[in-house]
């Protein structure tokens, strides 16, 4: 192994990759499968670039030995390279085909488990917005049904389907550790299946250009332990917590009053809004606005106050508030865990 | 040529904040002692009339006419339960100001107000579209298309009512 002292760009050699990389983990990335249909992908992925890689360098070898190949040609030899050349892109062009018809079949052989989960899977309906994540979880029976934002909860090892719709433009659902991607088309309802291996948190994206703030479309895919997804379930599913101070009813009272109530609903009470996020228990999600910002109660009333100016074009509407309204329904909605 | 392109460029415009003491001057509408008819707020004219000229603001307007269920009672301009908005027969006053004012205090028999549920900027931006909808002539600007069935020709192809099937009882 020569050393960074001798060869001046050794060092930089060894560093570029690593910091390429860095950028190859994480919570969102798909070179770090944690689920069967991630992982599919995975290896299909690295059949392709090995494939891609061996195919360029012979493409690249073949160019070079025509290059510097030294050129001799008289007239007798013509017939005999000509032929030569004829048999090579021949060769060629069978290898080719050859190649394509290979990394056809192993993308199917390789991805059997993209399609089919099985009837204990868990359906979740998600919903693409300008841009933001409607996830509701469909029960077996109405009283077991909930609708939350930007954030599933998955129990690990269970396959989960998600129902894919969208209602205003072209979205697509991609959560890079987990699954492929998947459009949501307005009027053509989509499905993908996942299962996460392993519990931990998972960052997914919108990756399809959907409008002004497509960037800040992110949702969090949560995959916990199965008595910690029920428990998760169950606490979801309950009505929002009544509030708990004066504060807290003040701001109880001031959603209820304004426009709050006309586009968001807060379960068990006047708040019955179908237009955005529904944030019955807001304050139990890690993110507010699509994961932009982190759920507290500073984040909460930021927010509220100018809601254009976080996420400029976004459909909140700046509703005027007093300070101390707004103090009264930060800690209002920072309460409803 | 570039006059006339730049000046197509304010229609498209997107103003995505009004700021809070604009949006209360635009609140302040001067109503005639029946509630129909009045000033309109100063500011408007000053923001150069943007939600009846700007795209974006009729768009958002189109937009706040679906998600606020105005079709249940109005359809799609033709009306139902509710009078026709194409027709160009105004039981309350055609122009801005008096829509407004329908929008934000209700009027007898039916319409209920909607000044707790909406924004001083979103009334007016639905009164704005509301207003387009029953145009006699081809505005310049115009919300963006119906994804869906469309029950009439599109906003900018007025004139409404002669292709609209408005009641003419109201």
């Amino acid at each position: 192994m020569v050393t960074g002292g001798r060869r001046p760009f050794g060092a930089l050699g060894n560093i570029a990759p690593t910091m390429l990389c860095a950028g190859c983990s994480g919570w969102q990335s798909a070179l770090e499968p944690h689920g069967p249909q991630a992982s599919d992908l995975h290896r299909l992925f690295w059949l392709f670039v090995v494939v891609a890689v061996i195919v360029w360098l012979l493409v690249m070898a073949v160019l070079a030995g025509a290059i510097l190949r030294p050129r001799r040609e008289t007239p007798a030899s013509r017939g005999g390279s000509e032929r030569r050349a004829t048999i090579l892109v021949a060769g060629a062009s069978v290898a080719t085909v050859l190649v394509l018809i290979g990394l056809a079949v192993a993308s199917y052989r390789f991805t059997p488990g993209l399609n089919g989960a099985g009837n204990d899977a868990i359906v979740i309906r998600v919903r693409g917005y300008q841009w933001w994540w409607e996830v509701t979880y469909v029960g077996t029976t109405p009283d077991r049904e909930f609708t939350t934002a930007n954030e599933i909860h998955v129990p690990v090892g269970r396959p989960v389907t998600i129902q894919l719709a969208a209602v205003d433009v072209i979205h697509s659902f991609w959560v890079p550790n987990l699954a492929g991607k998947q459009d949501l088309i307005p009027g053509r309802d989509t499905e993908l299946e996942l299962t996460a291996a392993q519990a931990g948190r998972y960052r997914g994206q919108c990756a399809e250009f959907c409008g002004l703030q497509h960037a800040h479309m992110a949702l969090l895919v949560v995959a916990q332990p199965p008595d910690e997804f029920e428990a998760w379930r169950a606490a979801q599913l309950a009505e929002a917590m009544p509030p708990s101070d004066a504060e807290q009813d003040a701001g109880a009272r001031i959603v209820a009053s304004k426009a709050c109530v006309g586009c968001h609903e807060i379960r068990g009470t006047v708040a019955a809004g179908k237009l955005g996020p529904d944030l019955t228990h807001v304050a139990s999600r890690s993110f507010i606005a699509a994961g932009l910002l982190p759920t507290t109660r500073g984040s909460l009333a930021a927010w509220i106050a100018d809601p254009q100016t976080i996420k400029p074009g976004n459909n909140m509407p700046m509703v005027p508030l007093a300070s101390d309204e707004l103090r009264a329904v930060s800690a209002y909605l920072a309460a409803l865990r | 040529m570039i006059i006339a392109a730049l000046a197509g460029c304010r229609r498209e415009e997107r103003d995505l904040r009004l700021a809070p003491p604009v949006a209360a001057a635009l609140d302040r509408i001067a109503l005639m002692a029946n509630r129909i008819g009045g000033t309109p707020p100063p500011s408007l004219a000053a923001l150069g009339h943007p939600y009846e000229t700007n795209a974006y603001q009729l768009n958002q307007g189109k937009h706040l006419y679906a998600w606020f269920n105005c079709t249940g009672c109005h359809a799609a301009g033709g009306g139902n339960i509710g009078p026709a908005l194409i027709d160009g027969w105004w039981r309350y006053g055609p122009d801005a100001t008096s829509i407004v004012a329908t929008i934000r205090d209700g009027r007898p028999d039916g319409m209920p107000a909607f000044a707790d549920k909406l924004t001083t900027e979103q009334i007016w931006q639905l009164a704005g579209y509301v207003r387009s909808m029953g145009a006699d002539s081809a505005r310049s600007a115009a919300p963006s298309r119906d994804d869906d069935l469309q029950s009439r020709p599109a906003e900018n192809r007025a004139p409404a009512a002669a292709q609209g099937t408005p009641r003419a009882s109201w």
